[in-house]
């Protein structure tokens, strides 16, 4: 038995329309959470009122509507803001994803990096916050080195103050994994980085839905992270950077929106952060996950760890009563995402989604974006769960009721 | 499609019939083809099953066959009963046993009883055609094969969005 859990789930999950469907005739148990997440009435109301009583561009025009969607559009900025203790709301730059943000970053890095400079990575990272960084390297004749993962699904802060060095110029790290669900210390990595006279970027897609982020705290340089994996729609993501760093960063994408003065020959740019948020953006998503983080912190990010932790723990037993299962990443919850991927038996991990999914249970399966991880690992692919604020055990249950059929139909009858 | 919301649940032994996990469980013809006069391997970026297939062709006629691949049950099984079954047929026969395999995992409707041409064990994937995000799973043996091939057939292969093929030169040993 667990604890009661401290979130009402039965009210949450009220909150969110599309927990009533079924998927081939069983209720829906979404566990690809990692992927992204679903939305709350508020958020998917927040999107049609929108349209329906403020759609405007923003910053340019005069009129009352203009006004209106440029005041909630900035209110949103100043929620980030105080998700993540951003000390001045001009450093929460919006983007279409994280992908986007480490892309910005890696191409303003490009004029910074001389041959011989290194990025130091992880082996886990999310090729997001890798294949920018190996351009970035080409263009620059700058070197990638790598930290490694140990058995524990850990990376090794040793090792780590041995390969950040006076080359290091960009450490770039993501603070929770999307396969092992490590947590990793980026504090200390901030640190040595800093030391170092490196910068440290923060792939946060997986942390800051997840658990209180404070860049301050933290120390980091730069923080990237999605909408739409915290309640919010798609098409929106974050770049966190430090003002200092953003004022003397040239700009990404051009043309309207992010110049201060042009001529037919030159141009000046805007300030901060309007110099990153070139052409019109997307206002109505970015008001939209104003909604989701409304939703969060009236819940608070606090609660929500406690219940993934809890949740996670419970998964983790009850697969590791399954003979012929092997899970990936830090055994202990607390040091964990809830996101727990694995293998099992000889059925390869689509097979695994392909008959769980009959009984409506949505998991991922394939290489989670993470094809050197999953070398490290030495498998082609893994299962994998990940869990939110809405799920339950009982989901859990019905999960491991779906994965015992599978053995079944792959002969270990004994699997239940 | 038949596995949707509201539609009758798909039952597994449509999709996972013994014969297909016998050839994921012991596949048949696996390794790399001594003298083999052709190759090509593919992959499935979007779910990583990989697969490298050797043919030794003469006269026209498929003399051996062997593959190396990792991947999905359907993906391995839809390789080991491709090799047995081309194995020993002329090239004619290949292009007809393929055509087969194309319509009856992507027509719908398609009566694999009415079309004259043997498949042997293949017609236990049948079923993929009703787990549309796993057709391609079984087609990826067929799209290698047809790459393999497409120089002695003088067939060019079709573009896919999914399925990535290329030529690659034959083991030498």
């Amino acid at each position: 038995m667990i604890a009661r859990p401290a979130l009402d789930l039965e009210a949450i999950r009220a909150d969110f329309p599309i927990l009533n469907r079924t998927v081939n005739g069983h209720p829906l148990v979404y566990f690809d959470n990692a992927a992204t997440t679903q939305k709350p009435q508020a958020v998917i109301d927040a999107l049609s009122n929108y349209y329906q009583s403020t759609n405007a561009n923003i910053h340019r025009g005069l009129h009352t509507l203009a006004e209106e969607a440029t005041a909630a559009y900035e209110g949103v900025r100043h929620k980030v803001g105080a998700l993540i203790n951003a000390p001045d709301p001009r450093s929460v730059i919006f983007t279409r994803n994280t992908t986007e943000s480490l892309n910005l970053l890696a191409y303003s890095w490009t004029q910074r990096l001389r041959p011989g400079d290194e990025i130091l990575l992880t082996m886990m990272e999310h090729h997001s916050n890798l294949v920018p960084w190996q351009l970035l390297a080409q263009r620059s004749g700058a070197r990638l080195v790598f930290l490694d993962v140990n058995e524990a699904g850990e990376l090794d802060l040793a090792q780590a103050k041995e390969r950040i060095g006076p080359r290091t110029k960009v450490v770039a790290v993501v603070q929770m994994s999307n396969v092992l669900g490590t947590i990793n210390p980026i504090a200390d990595l901030a640190q040595l980085a800093h030391r170092a006279g490196a910068v440290c970027i923060v792939d946060g897609a997986q942390s800051v839905p997840h658990l209180p982020v404070d860049v301050q705290t933290l120390d980091v340089d730069f923080l990237a992270f999605s909408s739409h994996k915290m309640l919010g729609p798609t098409g929106v993501g974050v770049l966190y950077g430090r003002r200092e760093l953003l004022e003397e960063m040239g700009p990404f994408l051009s043309g309207g929106e992010m110049i201060s003065a042009v001529t037919p020959e030159t141009a000046t740019w805007a300030a901060l952060p309007h110099k990153f948020e070139a052409g019109t953006p997307n206002i109505a998503d970015v008001i939209a996950f104003g909604a989701a983080l409304d939703y969060l912190q009236t819940l608070g990010l606090e609660a929500l760890r406690a219940h993934a932790v809890e949740l996670t723990a419970y998964a983790m037993v009850r697969m590791h009563e399954l003979e012929g299962l092997t899970i990936y990443g830090p055994s202990a919850p607390e040091r964990r995402g809830s996101v727990v991927s694995f293998n099992y038996w000889d059925i390869h991990a689509h097979d695994i989604s392909t008959i769980v999914d009959q009984r409506g249970v949505a998991l991922r399966a394939g290489h989670h974006c993470a094809q050197p991880l999953m070398r490290t690992l030495g498998v082609p692919a893994t299962a994998r769960v990940s869990f939110y604020l809405y799920n339950t055990p009982g989901e859990v249950d019905l999960f491991i009721d779906a994965l015992q059929e599978a053995a079944a139909i792959f002969g270990h009858r004994d699997g239940a | 499609m038949a596995n949707r919301e509201g539609e009758h649940p798909v039952h597994f032994d449509e999709l996972y019939r013994e014969l297909i996990l016998d050839h994921y469980r012991s596949p048949r013809n696996q390794g790399d083809l001594a003298k083999a006069t052709a190759a090509a391997e593919g992959m499935n970026p979007s779910c990583g099953d990989e697969l490298r297939l050797g043919i030794r062709i003469a006269d026209d006629i498929v003399e051996d066959v062997r593959f190396v691949g990792q991947g999905c049950s359907i993906s391995q099984a839809s390789s080991s009963m491709m090799t047995e079954q081309i194995r020993g047929r002329s090239l004619d026969a290949v292009g007809a046993i393929a055509d087969k395999i194309q319509q009856m995992l992507t027509v719908d409707g398609f009566d694999v009883d009415a079309d004259a041409v043997d498949i042997g064990d293949l017609e236990a994937l049948q079923g993929v055609a009703r787990f549309p995000v796993r057709v391609k799973c079984a087609l990826l043996a067929w799209k290698v094969l047809a790459q393999a091939l497409a120089e002695a057939t003088d067939r060019e292969v079709a573009d896919d969005t999914e399925i990535q093929t290329r030529v690659i030169q034959p083991a030498k040993r």
